[in-house]
C-alpha cells in the first residue's frame, strides 16, 4: 500500500475555506522556516487512501474477536448513534452548569449506574481508559494513607498474573511492586499472600475473576487479609463482563475499582482508544476522588470538587462521548440485561472450552468464567509449534486470534474470550478452526512456522524494526 | 428489554448441556454464596432501541448549543472538512482492537505511522507516539520521561492552561516529585524569565511553558530555552498544534520534548473529549517516549509492513520498569487528526492559523472599541484577554443573543478566543452588544 505522502502531488487540495473577511493581520513573531510536509491530495484520492487502509484493517464487524481480556463485544450502533448527537458533540465543556444539563444528567445516570453494579458509593469518569482509572485508583489509596499519617505503607502486592498495567500503575503512584506468586489453580496463594503483607502494605491489586478466568473462591479471606494488615483492596474491572449482577466489587471487599468502559460496557476500542476507565470507591475514599463529581438535587445538576481532591486525572471530564455511548448501553439493557449478559459470556466461553479441551490442554482443570487459557506448552515441546504458530494460522482461517503469552504464569498461553455478543453458529465455526488448526500442525509442524499465507503481509520482522527503528516517513527523495 | 444476546434461551439450554452443566445456577456454582448479590441490580429495567434513542435525545436537548463561539481555553471551535467523519467512523477503524496482529492490522499500523510522521512534521521533531490521552496528560507524561538520576524537579508556567498544571501536580504527586510553579509576569502575561532563571537548579529536570500561553500570548521561547538548557534542565513545549502551521517549531526553538492537544484537528468540542494528546521528541530521548509507537520494517517476502516497534519501553513487557503505564490511547482521535491535516494540506493549515490570527485581531480591535481594554500588551494568536467592569454582565448579555463569549478568568477578565470559523459579521454583532452593556 501507498502511504499517503507517496500518493501526494503538489498543488492538489480541497477547497475548504472562504477568503479571509477580516484584515490580514502580520504577527509579530517567529515563524518556522519550511512548511510542513503534510499531504497534498484531492478528496477523492483521500477517501480512496483511508478505504484502502480500512480494507487492511480487522475490525469487529469484520469477524470474531476472542481476545483474551479484552472483551471484544457487539458495539451496538445506538450508541453511535447517541454519541453523535449535536447536543452532546458541540458543547463546550466550558459552558456554564445551566447550560449543559443534558451532559451533567449522562455523567451523573452513567456514575450512578455504574456504582450500583460494582457496589461503590462514588466514581470519577475522568479517567480515560484503564490503566490511567488504575493509577487514579493507586492515587486514592495513596492520599487516604498520608491523610491519615501513615507513610511507612510503601508497597502494593500484586499477583504475578497480573496485566502489566497493574505493576506499571503501581510504580506510577509511586509503590514498590510485590509480585505474589500464584497457586497452582492460578488463584492467590493465601500462605504466600500472608507472608508478604504486612505494615508497609498499602494495598492489593487483583481481578476477579482472574487473568487465567478463573473465580477466586477465596476473595473474602484474600481482602480480609489485606484489610486486617491496614492495606486497601483495589479491583481491577477488567474482568467485570464474567459477573455482573451476580457479584459485585464492593460486596467482595473491594475498595476501590476501576471500570473498562471499552470492554464491558460495549464502546467501540477504536484500534487502540479512546477508551474511558471510570474509577469507582468506598465513601470513605471519595474525598480523594480528582476532576469534578456530579450532584443533582431537585432535578437539577451541579458539578462538585471532592474535598480533599487529588487534583486533575485529565482535562476536562473524562472521555465524555465514551460515556455517552456506554450511558446508551446500560439504559438499554438495563437490570435483566446486565446479568444476561454476564451468564452468556461465562456460557459461550465453557462452551468453546468444552469443544477443544480434547485436543487443546486447559491451563486449568475446571469451570471457567467469561474466559479460558489454553497452554500448547506440550505442541511446542513435541511438535515445535507454538502459541505464536497456531494464532497466525488462525488468521488464515479469517478469525482473530485469541491473546497470546498472557499471562505470564502460563508457557505458550492462548487466552479465549468469546463475549456473549457471538452466536453459537460463529462459536461452532471458531471451534472448528482451532480443530482443523490442531489437525494441520500434527499433520505438517513445519508449515506452521511460514503461518500466516492468505494475508496482506506475512510475519513481519520485528526485531528489525526495533533495532533500526523507522517511525516516520523519509521524505529524502 | 434490550440485548445483544444472539442465542436463543433453547440454544443457551443446549449449550449448558454440551458443556456439562444441567443449568446457568449449576454453571455458576463456581462462585460461593456468600459473595453473591442474591437481588436484582436496582437500576431500571432495560428498554427497547426506540425508547432509548428518545431518551438520549432528550437527554442531548437539554445542552444548550452556540452556533457563535468565541470561547477557546482548551477546547476549540474549528471547522471540520466533511470527509473527516465519514473517514473516522468507518467501522474497520472504530471497532478495531489495538493492532497487536500485524499482518491483519496493517491499515490501523499504517495510519498511525502516517500520524506520527505528520506530528514529526508539525512539530519538527524526530520520533512521535501514537498518542496519549489529551495535551494535559501528554504534558505530565513528558515530565516524567524528564528524570534523570539526580534530576527530578518539574517546573511549570504559571501561564499554562490550569488543567496542565492541575494534571502534572497530580502525576507528580504520584511519582514523589517537586512541582514548582514560574510565576508569570503580572503586566506582560508571560513568564518571568529572570525568575525562573533564578529558580532553577542543579536538580531541575524540566520546565513545562505553552506557547500560546493560556492567556494566548506568545512566551518569550528563545529567552526561556537558554535559560533552560544552560540550567542542565530540559524543555517541554504545549503547543497549540494548529499555530505550527506558521509559528517556529519547537523543534526550531530547540525543545526536547513537544506535548499538545490535537483537538483543533477534526475532533469536536464534545464536552471535553475524547481528545488526543501528542508527544514528540528527539532521537535521542527516543527510548523514553511513552506509549505505543509504530515502525517500519519488512515481512517474510522482502514486502514494506508496519508493527508496534520499540515495546521494550512498554508495561506489557517491563511492567513496574515501564516508561508508563499507559495502554489504551486515543488512536481513533489520532486516525481523525490525520484525515483533518491530509485534507486541508501545508496551505490549509497555514490559512487556518492565519485566519485565527487575523479574526482574534479583529475581535480584539472591534472589543477594544466596544469599550473593553486588553489586559496585556504582547503579541498573541487566536486568544487574548479583556477587561471591563463587570465579566457577567457582558457573557449574560451575548448568550441571550445565541453568541458563546469569552471564558470568565475573574469578575472583570474574560478569555476571548477566535478561530477561522467566525465571521467578520460575527464579531461585529458580539462588539455592538459589548458596547450596549459596557
Amino acid at each position: 500500500m501507498q502511504l499517503i505522502f507517496e500518493r501526494s502531488k503538489k498543488g492538489r487540495k480541497l477547497s475548504l475555506f472562504p477568503a479571509c473577511d477580516v484584515p490580514a493581520f502580520e504577527l509579530d513573531a517567529p515563524k518556522r522556516a519550511d512548511a510542513p510536509k503534510l499531504p497534498e491530495i484531492s478528496e477523492n484520492e483521500l477517501d480512496r487512501h483511508y478505504t484502502e487502509l480500512a480494507k487492511h484493517a480487522q475490525g469487529l464487524n469484520d469477524g470474531f474477536y476472542p481476545l483474551g481480556s479484552c472483551t471484544m463485544k457487539h458495539n451496538p450502533k445506538i450508541n453511535e448513534q447517541a454519541a453523535a448527537l449535536d447536543g452532546f458533540t458541540q458543547v463546550h465543556p466550558l459552558q456554564a452548569e445551566a447550560e449543559v444539563q443534558g451532559s451533567l444528567e449522562v455523567i451523573k445516570r452513567a456514575t450512578d449506574t455504574l456504582c450500583e453494579i460494582t457496589g461503590m458509593d462514588n466514581m470519577t469518569l475522568q479517567p480515560a481508559a484503564g490503566a490511567h482509572g488504575e493509577f487514579t485508583g493507586l492515587l486514592l489509596i495513596k492520599a487516604y494513607h498520608e491523610a491519615r499519617g501513615d507513610k511507612k505503607r510503601t508497597k502494593i502486592i500484586v499477583p504475578d498474573s497480573a496485566h502489566g498495567t497493574n505493576p506499571a500503575s503501581a510504580a506510577m503512584a509511586g509503590y514498590d511492586v510485590v509480585s505474589v506468586e500464584s497457586n497452582e489453580d492460578g488463584c492467590v496463594d493465601l500462605d504466600k499472600l500472608r507472608a508478604v503483607v504486612g505494615e508497609d502494605t498499602a494495598g492489593l491489586m487483583l481481578t476477579n475473576p482472574n487473568t487465567v478466568g478463573i473465580f477466586d473462591k477465596n476473595i473474602l479471606e484474600i481482602t480480609n487479609i489485606i484489610h486486617e494488615a491496614g492495606g486497601l483492596c483495589y479491583y481491577d474491572g477488567a474482568n467485570l463482563n464474567a459477573v455482573m449482577g451476580y457479584v459485585r466489587p464492593g460486596d467482595m471487599g473491594f475498595d476501590v475499582i476501576h471500570l473498562n468502559l471499552h470492554k464491558t460496557f460495549s464502546t467501540p476500542h477504536g484500534g487502540g482508544g479512546p477508551g474511558s476507565g471510570p474509577c469507582g470507591c468506598k465513601e470513605f475514599l471519595a474525598p480523594y476522588l480528582p476532576g469534578m463529581t456530579v450532584v443533582e438535587n431537585n432535578g437539577v445538576y451541579s458539578f462538585t470538587k471532592a474535598e480533599h481532591s487529588i487534583g486533575d486525572m485529565k482535562a476536562f471530564y473524562g472521555n465524555f462521548l465514551v460515556i455517552v455511548r456506554a450511558l446508551t448501553y446500560l439504559l438499554t439493557v438495563g437490570k435483566e440485561g446486565i446479568p444476561a449478559a454476564s451468564r452468556n459470556a461465562v456460557l459461550n466461553a465453557n462452551y468453546m472450552k468444552a469443544k477443544l479441551e480434547d485436543i487443546y490442554p486447559m491451563a486449568y482443570d475446571t469451570t471457567c468464567m467469561h474466559e479460558f487459557v489454553m497452554s500448547l506448552e506440550g505442541m511446542k515441546h513435541d511438535i515445535d509449534v507454538s502459541a505464536l504458530d497456531v494464532a497466525k494460522a488462525l488468521l488464515d482461517r479469517g478469525i482473530h486470534p485469541p491473546t497470546m503469552y498472557f499471562p505470564l504464569i502460563v508457557h505458550e498461553a492462548l487466552m479465549v474470550e468469546p463475549t456473549e455478543t457471538e452466536c453459537k453458529e460463529t462459536l461452532d465455526h471458531a471451534i472448528d478452526a482451532f480443530r482443523s488448526t490442531y489437525e494441520d500442525a500434527k499433520a505438517n509442524p513445519e508449515r506452521m512456522h511460514m503461518m500466516p499465507m492468505e494475508t496482506p503481509v506475512k510475519r513481519l520482522d520485528e526485531v528489525r524494526a526495533a533495532r533500526t527503528p523507522v517511525v516516520k516517513f523519509s521524505f529524502e527523495d | 428489554m434490550g440485548s445483544y444476546i444472539p442465542n436463543t434461551e433453547a440454544e443457551q439450554l443446549q449449550m449448558l448441556k454440551e458443556a456439562g452443566f444441567e443449568s446457568f445456577e449449576d454453571m455458576l456454582s463456581v462462585i460461593p454464596a456468600e459473595v453473591k448479590l442474591g437481588r436484582e441490580l436496582n437500576i431500571p429495567e432495560g428498554k427497547s432501541e426506540l425508547e432509548v434513542s428518545r431518551e438520549m435525545k432528550k437527554i442531548a436537548a437539554k445542552n444548550k448549543i452556540y452556533d457563535t463561539v468565541f470561547r477557546g481555553a482548551g477546547a476549540y471551535k474549528h471547522y471540520v472538512p466533511a470527509i473527516v467523519n465519514t473517514i473516522a467512523n468507518k467501522e474497520e477503524f472504530l471497532t478495531a482492537y489495538t493492532p497487536y496482529q500485524a499482518e491483519i492490522s496493517q491499515g490501523i499500523l499504517q495510519s498511525i505511522f502516517e500520524y506520527q510522521t505528520m506530528i514529526c512534521e508539525l512539530t519538527g521533531m524526530d520520533v512521535a507516539n501514537a498518542s496519549v490521552y489529551d495535551g494535559a496528560t501528554a504534558a505530565a507524561e513528558a515530565c516524567a520521561m524528564c528524570q534523570e538520576r539526580k534530576r527530578h524537579t518539574v517546573y511549570v508556567s504559571e501561564t499554562v492552561n490550569p488543567y496542565t498544571l492541575s494534571v502534572i501536580k497530580t502525576y507528580c504527586f504520584g511519582s514523589n516529585v517537586d512541582v514548582k510553579v514560574v510565576p508569570a509576569c503580572k503586566c506582560c502575561g508571560r513568564t518571568n524569565t529572570e525568575k525562573l532563571a533564578e529558580m532553577l537548579d542543579s536538580e531541575s529536570a524540566c520546565f513545562v511553558v505553552q506557547h500560546p500561553n493560556y492567556y494566548g500570548i506568545l512566551e518569550d521561547i528563545e529567552t526561556i530555552e537558554k535559560t533552560v538548557h544552560e540550567a542542565g534542565a530540559k524543555l517541554v513545549m504545549s503547543c497549540n498544534p494548529v499555530t505550527l502551521g506558521t509559528l517556529k517549531t519547537p523543534a526550531e526553538y530547540g525543545a526536547d520534548v513537544a506535548v499538545g492537544d490535537g483537538q483543533p484537528f477534526g475532533l469536536g468540542l464534545a464536552f471535553g473529549g475524547p481528545y488526543l494528546g501528542y508527544m514528540a521528541t528527539t532521537s535521542k530521548m527516543m527510548r523514553k517516549i511513552p506509549g505505543r509507537i509504530v515502525g517500519e520494517t519488512v515481512d517474510t517476502q522482502g514486502e514494506r509492513g508496519f508493527v508496534l516497534t520499540l515495546q521494550a519501553r512498554e508495561q506489557h513487557i517491563r511492567r513496574e520498569k515501564a516508561s508508563s503505564n499507559i495502554c489504551s490511547n486515543q488512536a481513533l482521535c489520532a486516525l481523525t487528526a490525520s484525515v483533518y491535516l491530509a485534507a486541508v494540506g501545508p496551505d490549509g493549515l497555514k490559512e487556518v492559523a492565519d485566519q485565527c490570527v487575523a479574526k482574534a485581531h479583529y475581535l480584539a480591535s472591534k472589543l477594544t472599541e466596544a469599550g473593553l481594554s486588553l489586559k496585556y500588551d504582547k503579541p498573541f494568536f487566536n486568544e487574548f484577554v479583556t477587561e471591563c467592569k463587570c465579566a457577567d454582565a457582558v457573557i449574560d448579555a451575548c448568550a441571550k443573543e445565541g453568541i458563546l463569549a469569552g471564558l470568565k478568568l475573574s469578575d472583570t477578565e474574560i478569555l476571548w478566543c477566535a478561530t477561522e470559523l467566525n465571521t467578520a459579521c460575527e464579531i461585529e454583532k458580539v462588539a455592538a452588544i459589548v458596547k450596549e452593556v459596557c
